[in-house]
């Protein structure tokens, strides 16, 4: 444990430099992708552990506090990343099923996908956020029509079935960001998907 | 030519301006001080601290003096600047057993260990205008009896009829309980939050709700078993520290009363009971709010639902608040020009309409 | 003593910013948010004005509408409030601005993909006059349940011979909400599809929802009675405009009227680039 314990400056660092500012342009990131899904966006100023990407560092500082229940998949939950996250958010750390955002590559948060909150009928927003770790962000793979999107959009989603099935149940369901590096994209329950081309 | 209104910048700056002209008053009268009004006026702070939700009397007497004694624009105030102080933490519950007395009656009892202490009452002055107030200088008279007093704890009166069994226990609960400031209201409430609304609620709307249920809206039978007023301390658990420390103190008044009995074949009848708790001096609001408290337990009693708007908690709470109620009510007064625009169209073609189908077309047109 | 960039805590503004993501995620539902007091009253904008606070960055350029119009004087406060809180440049022109407040109007120049337009709302829930309890409303928009209202549209007609309802209009949202436009003239309601995101706040009622871009959003009406957004027909006296929404002004003792856009910003640019008849 000792060795492991990740030094105070990694986890005293990386925060926003400034935060109202800085949480406001990220926030106006992740507000547009999910507004247009498809669309890729910078979003910057966070400056998470390894893993983590600096998107998805930034998207934590901007919606996580001690009033969200945050998961995160086997690969993220290392000292480092809870300690960071502990440090400026102070978000608590929970089981998958009672995430309101849940971190990780899509191979590791799929497994445990249908025990997450899915919202309930009076409720559809009591519902679970993904936040999925990717490799790249293209705007190629599967067309994507709905809310948001003037004609058709594409994205390279990580699979299909999965984010069929979740637009099927809507008003239920979870939404999802995608994070790579310092990109972010994102998918509401909204958007109805067609096969991969 | 007719000219688009412009001008409303100017004429909010005029305003404001002479608002703090009549605020102001009269500049041969000598200003208000905060301490005046904190000391002199200090049931109207007690309310503005209420149900502004924060203990500050300093800062209640100033937003009485800005707001130039409205009352519920002063408890604007308040919660406007509290929403913007950062949370520290949460204090651990008061004990009110504990408390030091200025004030404890019962009506139940005649006689009980402590005593009856009267307090600082209003109940038997005669209401008759004391002139001599209106001299300048007047020299208050010295307490010659009684005065705050440092007595030793005195016990709650429930507790002796609890003792016999006689009152229905209410269940031990650490749940933290849901914060209304911090999350949006939701149905079904249950009674921490009920309560929450009902202490910062507005003092005329909750009387009269307890008003409704004594002249039969769901009446309850209530006693007050006992009211008390006075001194708790406030602590909180540093978790560094690993043991709680005393912030300071606080008056407030607690209500119970003890109420109709229930009972059943299995159970034998008890007694029921109501609750208020509010900040400072303010007794008619504790015993107003223990009495719709009582009438908001109807479900959990197992009596009946008569359709009294005491017993409707979604009536209730979303009524109460005389900041959310003051602000809608009075923004009718902001331009609705464009709604009204729209109304006056319909009406007309409507009008119209109906002109033509009961005179024939050629009376009708305009 | 001086406040937080855009007078919000930052703890306050998570909160509302994941009610907004929520909201543009399940267009026409209302999330529920833990509104705050502002030192505004309720029932006068706090509900766009979190909203506002919560989007605004120090690059964006605001503008607030009353009444279509950016001087009167509840626009003024709202303005005022975040040039000092949030050191935002503002702007009257619909065209310069990315970020617009409004109450009960949607600008006549139409909106671009960047853009937000952020409504105030006194009463979210469109079902509120049919049933007055939310737990009641809650559930029928929960079980799409809303033979209610067109119980009430279809009574309008059985009375006036037309839906009787001129602003507040009630719209489905991608086949699955009802929504409530806020007070906007249902002659406003075809703008509601847009390239803008739109979003709606509720301060008292503590509610926020939202239109993402080109979301279908279609006024209730019947076959055999459809939608019609129809305004008076008369072109602004002062700029001519035959497409916009008029005032109605009384001019004189004797009751006179003119009509004169509500939009101040659209009948001002239209004047200024002699387009006015």
């Amino acid at each position: 444990m000792a060795l492991s314990e990740p030094s105070v400056t990694d986890t005293m660092g990386g925060g926003f430099a400034n935060p109202p500012r800085d949480a406001a342009i990220a926030f106006r990131a992740a507000l547009d992708v999910m507004a247009r899904p498809g669309v890729i966006r910078e979003i910057t100023g966070g400056h998470p552990p390894l893993p983590l990407s600096p998107a998805a560092g930034s998207l934590l500082l901007v919606l996580c506090d001690p009033e969200t229940r945050v998961y995160l998949s086997p690969s993220c939950d290392t000292d480092a990343v809870r300690a960071w996250l502990r440090f400026h958010t102070g978000a608590p750390l929970v089981a998958a099923d009672k995430a309101d955002f849940a971190i990780g590559p899509w191979d590791q948060l799929c497994p445990d996908l249908a025990r997450m909150r899915q919202g309930v009928q009076d409720y559809p927003d009591r519902s679970v956020t993904l936040i999925v770790e990717m490799d790249h962000l293209a705007a190629e793979g599967v067309r994507l029509t709905g809310p948001g999107i003037k004609a058709e959009a594409f994205l390279n989603l990580p699979e299909t079935t999965a984010f069929v099935a979740n637009a099927r149940r809507f008003p239920l369901g979870f939404d999802t960001f995608f994070t790579s590096d310092s990109q972010i994209a994102a998918l509401p329950r909204s958007t109805s998907i067609e096969g991969a081309s | 030519m007719y000219v688009a209104v412009k001008g409303g910048e100017r004429a909010i700056d005029a305003a404001h301006e002479w608002l703090a002209d009549e605020r102001r008053g009269a500049p041969d009268v000598a200003e208000l001080s905060i301490s005046q009004i904190r000391e002199q006026l200090s049931l109207a702070v007690n309310r503005v601290m209420a149900e502004g939700s924060l203990y500050d009397p300093d800062l209640a007497a100033l937003a009485i003096k800005q707001a130039r004694g409205d009352m519920i624009e002063a408890i604007f105030l308040i919660r406007a600047y509290r929403t913007t102080l950062p949370r520290f933490g949460v204090s651990a519950p008061i004990d009110t057993g504990a408390m030091r007395c200025d004030r404890r009656i019962s009506a139940t009892f005649k006689d009980l260990p402590g005593g009856q202490i009267l307090g600082p009452t209003f109940d038997y002055t005669h209401r008759l205008l004391d002139f001599a107030l209106m001299a300048d200088g007047a020299v208050s008279p010295e307490v010659k009896e009684g005065g705050p007093t440092d007595a030793v704890p005195l016990p709650h009166v429930t507790e002796f009829l609890d003792r016999e069994g006689l009152l229905q226990p209410e269940p031990e609960d650490n749940t933290p309980p849901r914060d209304l400031t911090r999350e949006p209201l939701d149905f079904p409430a249950d009674r921490p939050l009920k309560l929450q609304a009902l202490a910062r609620g507005d003092e005329g709307f909750v009387l009269s709700m307890a008003y409704s249920t004594q002249r039969g809206y769901a009446r309850n039978h209530p006693f007050v078993g006992e009211l008390r007023i006075g001194r708790v301390a406030v602590s909180m658990d540093i978790p560094e520290l690993g043991f709680a420390i005393d912030l300071g103190e606080i008056t407030v008044s607690e209500c119970e009363t003890v109420n109709q009995f229930t009972g059943s074949k299995t159970e034998p009848p008890q007694f029921t009971r109501g609750y208020g708790l509010v900040f400072g001096q303010s007794e008619r609001k504790a015993i107003s709010m223990a009495l719709v408290d009582r009438a908001l337990r109807w479900e959990e009693l197992g009596e009946d639902n008569v359709g009294a708007p005491a017993q409707d908690a979604e009536f209730v709470l979303s009524h109460s608040d005389n900041v959310q109620a003051t602000g809608f009510l009075e923004h009718i007064k902001l331009p609705h020009y464009v709604d009204f625009q729209s109304e006056l169209e319909l009406i007309r073609r409507l009008r119209a309409e109906a002109m033509m189908a009961s005179t024939g077309p050629r009376e009708a047109a305009e | 003593m001086s406040y937080n960039f855009a007078y919000l805590d930052e703890q306050t503004k998570r909160m509302i910013r994941r009610a907004i993501l929520k909201g543009v995620a399940i267009p026409g539902y209302q999330v529920p948010f833990a509104s705050r007091e502002m030192p505004m009253p309720y029932g006068w904008g706090t509900g766009g004005v979190q909203v506002s606070a919560a989007c605004l960055t120090p690059d964006d350029v605001f503008k607030v509408i009353d009444q279509g119009a950016d001087d009167t004087t509840n626009a003024v406060s709202i303005r005022r409030f975040f040039e000092k809180t949030a050191g935002v440049a503002v702007t009257e022109k619909t065209t310069e601005a990315t970020v617009i407040q409004t109450r009960h109007r949607i600008p006549e120049t139409p909106l671009s993909a960047d853009q937000i337009l952020v409504y105030q709302v006194p009463i979210p829930e469109p079902l509120r006059f049919l049933e007055p309890r939310e737990t009641e409303t809650r559930k029928m928009h929960g079980l799409e349940e809303y033979g209610l209202m067109h119980v009430k549209l279809y009574e309008d007609i059985a009375r006036h011979g037309e839906i009787a309802t001129a602003y507040a209009y009630p719209v489905k949202v991608e086949d699955r909400y009802v929504m409530d436009p806020s007070p906007i003239p249902k002659f406003d309601n075809p703008k509601l599809e847009s390239p803008a995101l739109q979003l709606f706040g509720a301060g008292r009622e503590q509610r926020i929802y939202a239109l993402p871009p080109y979301t279908k959003v279609f006024s209730l009406d019947f076959e055999d009675y459809p939608f019609d957004p129809s305004k008076a027909a008369h072109p602004c006296a002062l700029c001519g405009a035959e497409d916009s929404y008029l005032d109605e002004v009384i001019v004189d003792d004797a009751g006179g009227r003119m009509f004169v856009c509500s939009d101040t910003d659209y009948c001002a640019s239209r004047r200024e680039t002699g387009e006015a008849a």
